[in-house]
């Protein structure tokens, strides 16, 4: 009976996640990882469309900001319930998804990244003008903290890290769920091929449709959760400088994994708080850090990881082999 | 009609710095299949060098700018050998991706050395001329002449001399190219040496006119990628022409349209040609 099974290293991972308020009696440390879960709730959106589909998509900072303004102008400006803002910031931004992916996804490749990035960038520049409904560069404060559900309230740091506790568990179920099943298969079947998966009947643009919308609906719930924990925003957090600290996030902890994204989000989120003095230079670490991971560690740090215990399998059975090749011949 | 002639002069102007973004960023495409999103960034380094050379040094303008040109050039060879070469025979994913940090870093090192301040860069060509009764400052003209010079240059370079026609050879076909004995890996060091050279000249061109700031190459880069989608994905003449609408367009716009939103309208014109055209335009077939 082996007690070091994966199934039981991720129960005693959420068994701490879940006591880690009363091992830390310290808001700061809270703070800091809410955040940091809420960063890999849009990160686990970005790696299902750019991990298992293969569309590296440079829009996700956009959908983020929509969500989040989503949130903060039914709540602020139209006085809604937080709780059916947060569904309605979460279906906007969906529905908003879908129409640029209907068009993006046309495109392939390079194409589909640099119109990406050109989405994201007029998502942003319609957030920073549009001052009548967005307040532009003034951001939107005031937006309320997440509303009571009957007598469970989110007023203070440790309530609120439960609730996004509970929000990335569900999102990072939803994601296993997805690409164990015959549509995950699908994605990376389009991923790996997109002709061949043609060719053997799979609808791409109805599937990298249905994978672009759930990936922005994760980066709008993201968006919306982060509005109403920081509780204001302003077009920055629509802004390339985001998308990138996004996808470096993901590219670090590991492309196409199911634990990269909050491996990569936690650490470099953790190290970026560390590194606070240089907080604005951070940038001259993590830029060639990025670039030689992607050459050296293509998978990340979660990938590099697999690739380790496979090839000690591997070594240990060759072993066994071994062994047995030798008692056959000594027998 | 004054009003007219004025804008599409300060067209051709932003269409000449434009262009000349744009060619370096097609040409590279053309050989290497590579959206080097760091261009922007190598943009922004060729201004900071001409400046500081300039300022630090008191040097000439031109000669401030041919030192930006080598040092931009020999950077952009780095990236070649040390990056892009260890990627060839990745998926085009990764080449993005490390195209993405190298931009990250080459802006964060902007902003460590020079500060996050917006400078400005003092030409010797401030002067007025008056033509036609209509006002321009000499640096414009400057740029137009300089741009159009360089290009014509390049061309002739491509076009008739046995280097140039092995970058157009390797970009025709990699295979094709390495089998009639070209050695690849130095055509493309040279292509990306070029590539950076002509960064260099146009962001030293463009900055007495515009300021000098880390963030500088954002909206060059993001508009020389809309200029190489609209004229072709690696095509010279269409980086060029494409350069020089997309100027015009947003001189025009500016002025009769809305000077806020001036910066959306290459995006907009970029969603518009992709939505009815995924491959681009004068896309040639699928490779």
């Amino acid at each position: 009976m082996k007690i070091l099974t994966k199934r039981n290293g991720i129960i005693a991972l959420i068994i701490f996640a879940f006591s880690f308020p009363f091992i830390a009696q310290n808001d700061y440390y809270l703070h800091m990882l809410t955040l940091s879960f809420i960063w890999a709730i849009a990160v686990y959106g970005i790696n299902l469309l750019s991990g298992y589909t293969g569309y590296l998509s440079l829009a996700h900072a956009g959908f983020f900001a929509i969500g989040a303004y989503s949130l903060g102008l039914l709540t602020v400006k139209a006085g809604m319930n937080f709780w059916l803002a947060l569904v309605c910031a979460c279906l906007i931004t969906c529905a908003l998804g879908f129409l640029i992916g209907l068009i993006a996804l046309r495109t392939k490749e390079h194409f589909f990244a640099i119109y990406t990035l050109c989405v994201g960038y007029i998502i942003y520049l319609v957030i920073d003008k549009w001052e009548g409904l967005t307040e532009g560069v003034r951001g939107l404060i005031g937006i309320p903290a997440p509303g009571n559900i009957g007598p469970i309230t989110f007023d203070t740091a440790a309530s609120q890290y439960y609730l996004v506790l509970i929000f990335l568990l569900a999102v990072i179920l939803i994601v296993y769920r997805i690409i164990r099943s015959l549509t995950g298969r699908t994605y990376m079947a389009i991923r790996n091929s997109e002709d061949l998966a043609q060719t053997i009947g799979i609808s791409t643009m109805k599937n990298k449709l249905t994978a672009f919308v759930l990936s922005t609906f994760f980066a709008g719930l993201a968006g919306a959760l982060y509005a109403s924990f920081i509780r204001f925003i302003g077009p920055d957090i629509g802004s390339t400088a985001i998308m990138f600290d996004l996808l470096m996030y993901l590219l670090v902890g590991g492309i196409g994994t199911l634990s990269g994204p909050l491996v990569g989000t936690l650490l470099l989120v953790i190290l970026s708080q560390n590194l606070q003095f240089l907080q604005e230079y951070r940038m001259l670490i993590f830029g060639p850090l990025l670039t030689v991971i992607i050459i050296f560690y293509p998978r990340g740090i979660a990938g590099a990881f697999f690739d380790w215990q496979r090839k000690r399998k591997d070594n240990t059975l060759s072993g066994v082999r071994g062994e047995l090749h030798i008692k056959a011949e000594e027998g | 009609m004054e009003i007219l002639i004025q804008q599409l002069f300060n067209g051709l102007t932003i269409g000449s710095v434009y262009s000349l973004v744009a060619l370096g960023l097609t040409l590279v495409y053309g050989i290497l299949h590579i959206p080097n999103f760091a261009h922007g960034a190598l943009y922004m380094l060729g201004g900071y060098i001409t400046l500081s050379m300039m300022t630090l040094y008191g040097v000439n303008y031109w000669i401030a700018m041919f030192v930006s040109i080598i040092v931009v050039g020999l950077l952009g060879v780095l990236l070649e050998r040390f990056v892009f070469r260890l990627l060839r025979e990745a998926p085009p994913l990764h080449d993005k991706i490390a195209a993405i940090g190298i931009l990250l870093f080459l802006e964060a090192f902007a902003q460590f050395v020079w500060g996050a301040d917006f400078h400005t860069m003092t030409s010797p060509y401030g002067q007025v001329v008056n033509i036609l009764g209509l006002t321009f400052t000499l640096q414009r003209l400057l740029i137009i002449v300089s741009a159009i010079a360089v290009m014509v240059l390049l061309y002739l370079f491509l076009k008739k001399t046995y280097t140039g026609s092995t970058i157009i050879a390797m970009s025709q076909s990699r295979e094709g190219a390495s089998l009639v004995g070209i050695n690849i890996n130095k055509v493309a060091m040279l292509t990306f040496m070029i590539s950076g050279g002509l960064a260099a000249i146009a962001s030293s061109l463009a900055s007495p006119i515009n300021l000098v700031f880390p963030g500088m190459g954002h909206l060059v880069i993001l508009k020389a990628f809309v200029i190489i989608i609209l004229g072709g994905m690696g095509s010279i003449p269409g980086a060029i022409v494409g350069g020089y609408i997309l100027g015009f367009s947003e001189s025009l716009g500016a002025t009769y349209i809305s000077n806020d939103y001036k910066d959306i309208i290459a995006f907009i014109l970029l969603v518009i040609i992709l939505t009815v055209k995924p491959t681009g335009l004068f896309a040639k077939g699928e490779r």
